[in-house]
């Protein structure tokens, strides 16, 4: 019998006009009716491309299935005997780069939604379903430290929970989370879902130490003093990049980091009854083209920016960011300048932003990565006048650590280096996640940190 | 959370506090700093570690009220409970032997300075002390500091106490008795450290300046406490917060710390 064909549902958006007057959250997720439908598009194939194509390996059919059956309580069982925080990769994966890019369906139709039905089921737990606590391994009293509290971290501190370890997570900031918390805008990931899914981790035992820097607080050697048998390090890439162009310390020029900052994490949109302050100005300009940079222009716009544009030395096609945030952004009126780089900001008497100068750039040869160069085209700078700057041109790993401990090899843009089994150039201290890679996404991190942590088992089982 | 064990009003507007915060001790060194968030509502201000105990795990932090933040801390009591402190951070104050070291602080500065004053002394450095105030009653630490210092003079503005004039004023005096100076050491206002930056520059005399760019996380994660240094871009948090006084951008810092005038005015009058 010929399968019946189902368009892919659609994933229901607040209205843009109203959406941009807020931080909540803009995608609203499936309706019940539209989860079954969706899950009935599943082939159920045999082969599965869509598991190798997680990080985490999820069995996406047998979840999907779970939920034709309408028994979401197995279903989100299912998920979290791989991934602990479901809400939060159904909402921020790039699923077009991953499970869905090697969905069977692809070609002949579109990629089962896969993203949204993963977060189909968290909700639905969050709302019906008392988080319920996954088979544990016994307590082995064994000590194991966590550095940093973002997805790396918390995934590779759930897994070694559930192996039976004692774990100590340390996170240098006022909350966990990591980029999570300060860097992801409410109105794509709330906090309230963070908060959920890290109770969730510390029901398994976790321990979370915050306000503690490692490399200044202790360092990496005095964990080991302190019986730490083993340590993981998921501190990722917060160092941020500037352009190094004149003009760039002015007030009014931002990092992402700083920015974002601000505003999630301190909650600056609320000043003054939040007491961080946040200053924009009526245009404001975001200098990149990833994730990082469609959520400062998108919040620019929600503080109350007349003109938010993009800027960035590409065109759309190259531009890292998953296509549904820039879709997002365009309905929310961002304007987007492509194949245009900033070489020049001035300021006015006061030191504050005036202008911006920047160049257009056509396309050359493709680079080692594979994107084609952007080259100057000599003679088209032009100035215009811009209030507020955003440098979101990418970020790297943080320094401190490698710093305040002898001992760590690292690659030459500051990478921890490790072995095929995570483990640093010092025994005993693994690392994973933005902190060996460089800025990755979200869910590589926790691929890493799942990995990780299998590892760590294997080599603390040896140690004994 | 970070509960208050003592507390003691130096000066008008002044206070010191005595925080239990066991974890910032263990690695503390003279020239670190805590970050301290009073409530969730609250911002992250950086705060200098004056002093700690071991034996009951506390730290020293010396609060001059400048606005919001630094009021709703001040109005804390003994047993009160602070939300968040982290630290140490930035790297320590360099104490070497050096020789001679006049150690130049302006107002709550002075908080900085003393236990750099003290680990410098305690190095086998001859430690001449300067320090300067608006007036009398703001004077700091002038007790503390005599016990260490080989020579101690007090500067006020108005001249109602000690030499009337500036810190400016009491270096150059050094400098003309032929006083042989191997190092400045100087933290308070801006343009008081520009100012001794000055006067050393002629004489060559290394000067170190302890910088107050506005923090946000102080881990080296945003930027928000850039300065330029020797013409590159460097954070102050990791960086600093001392560095080069002949260096300092000292003109772009003033105009930088004036970024949330407005914003921290609106949040004062709450």
């Amino acid at each position: 019998m010929a399968r019946e064909r189902i368009p892919r549902q659609k994933l229901r958006a607040r209205n843009p006009k109203e959406r941009i007057k807020d931080f909540e959250e803009v995608a609203l997720g499936f309706t019940e009716e539209q989860a079954i439908s969706e899950a009935k598009r599943c082939l159920m194939c045999k082969k599965k491309s869509c598991v190798g194509g997680c990080p985490v390996g999820i069995d996406i059919p047998e979840f999907i299935a779970l939920i034709l059956k309408r028994d979401y309580e197995s279903a989100i069982k299912k998920i979290k005997e791989n991934n602990n925080l479901p809400a939060i990769c159904g909402r921020v994966c790039p699923q077009e780069t991953q499970c869905e890019v090697v969905c069977t369906l692809l070609g002949k139709e579109e990629a089962v939604a896969i993203g949204t039905l993963e977060r189909f089921v968290a909700d639905w737990e969050i709302v019906h379903s008392k988080l319920k606590k996954p088979k544990m391994g016994n307590k082995n009293g064994i000590k194991v430290a966590v550095v940093g509290s973002g997805p790396a971290g918390l995934t590779a501190a759930a897994d070694l929970a559930k192996y039976g370890y004692t774990i100590t997570l340390f996170e240098s900031l006022s909350a966990s989370g990591g980029v999570l918390r300060y860097g992801i805008p409410e109105f794509r990931l709330p906090k309230k879902i963070l908060d959920i899914e890290t109770e969730y981790v510390k029901s398994l035992g976790v321990e979370i130490k915050l306000n503690t820097l490692i490399g200044r607080t202790f360092t990496v050697r005095d964990l080991f003093e302190d019986g730490y048998k083993a340590i993981f390090l998921g501190t990722g890439a917060g160092l941020p990049y500037f352009m190094n162009i004149p003009g760039e310390n002015l007030n009014g020029v931002y990092s992402a980091n700083e920015f974002l900052t601000r505003v999630n994490l301190m909650r600056a949109y609320e000043f003054p009854k939040y007491k961080t302050p946040i200053k924009i100005g009526e245009r404001v300009a975001v200098v990149g083209a990833g994730n990082t940079a469609m959520d400062c222009v998108r919040v620019a716009k929600r503080l109350g920016a007349k003109e938010a544009m993009i800027v960035y030395r590409r065109t759309e096609k190259e531009a890292p960011a998953r296509r549904a945030e820039i879709e997002h952004a365009k309905e929310e009126g961002i304007e987007f300048r492509f194949l245009t780089a900033p070489v020049k900001i001035e300021g006015n008497e006061k030191g504050a932003v005036k202008n911006m100068t920047c160049i257009k750039m056509e396309l050359g040869e493709p680079d080692k990565d594979g994107r084609r160069r952007p080259i100057p085209i000599k003679g088209s700078e032009y100035t215009m006048p811009i209030n507020t700057v955003v440098i979101a041109i990418g970020q790297g790993p943080n320094p401190l650590i490698p710093h305040t401990t002898k001992g760590f090899e690292t690659h030459e843009g500051g990478e921890l280096k490790v072995d095929n089994n995570y483990m640093t150039s010092i025994k005993g201290v693994f690392a994973g996640g933005d902190i060996t890679t460089g800025e990755g996404t979200v869910i590589a991190a926790m691929g890493a940190g799942k990995k990780a942590a299998a590892a760590m088992d294997r080599y603390l089982k040896e140690q004994k | 959370m970070y509960k208050i064990t003592n507390k003691k009003i130096l000066a008008e507007g002044i206070t010191m506090f005595e925080v239990e915060a066991p974890l910032v001790i263990r690695q503390a060194r003279p020239g670190q700093f805590v970050i301290v968030r009073l409530n969730e509502f609250s911002e992250r201000i950086p705060l200098t570690i004056c002093d700690s105990d071991k034996s009951n795990g506390t730290i020293t932090l010396i609060i001059q009220e400048v606005g919001r933040s630094t009021k709703d801390l001040c109005a804390l009591n003994v047993g009160d409970e602070i939300s968040d402190i982290l630290g140490p951070l930035g790297t320590p104050t360099e104490i070497e032997r050096f020789g001679t070291v006049a150690i130049i602080g302006g107002g709550v500065g002075a908080a900085e300075l003393y236990p750099v004053a003290r680990a410098l002394k305690n190095k086998g450095n001859k430690v001449i002390v300067i320090l300067g105030a608006r007036s009398k009653g703001l004077v700091i630490l002038e007790d503390e500091m005599r016990v260490i210092a080989d020579e101690i003079t007090i500067t006020t503005d108005d001249g109602s106490y000690g030499i009337k004039g500036l810190v400016t004023d009491a270096l150059v005096k050094l400098i003309e008795r032929g006083e042989i100076i191997n190092r400045i050491i100087c933290c308070g206002p801006i343009l008081m450290m520009k100012a001794v930056t000055e006067v050393a520059r002629p004489k060559n005399i290394a000067t170190v300046v302890s910088l107050n760019a506005i923090l946000l996380d102080a881990t080296g994660m945003c930027g928000s406490c850039r300065v330029t240094v020797g013409g590159k871009t460097h954070f102050s948090c990791v960086d600093g917060p001392d560095f080069d006084g002949f260096k300092v951008d000292f003109d772009e810092l003033l105009l930088r710390n004036k970024r949330f005038l407005d914003e921290e005015r609106k949040a004062l009058e709450l």
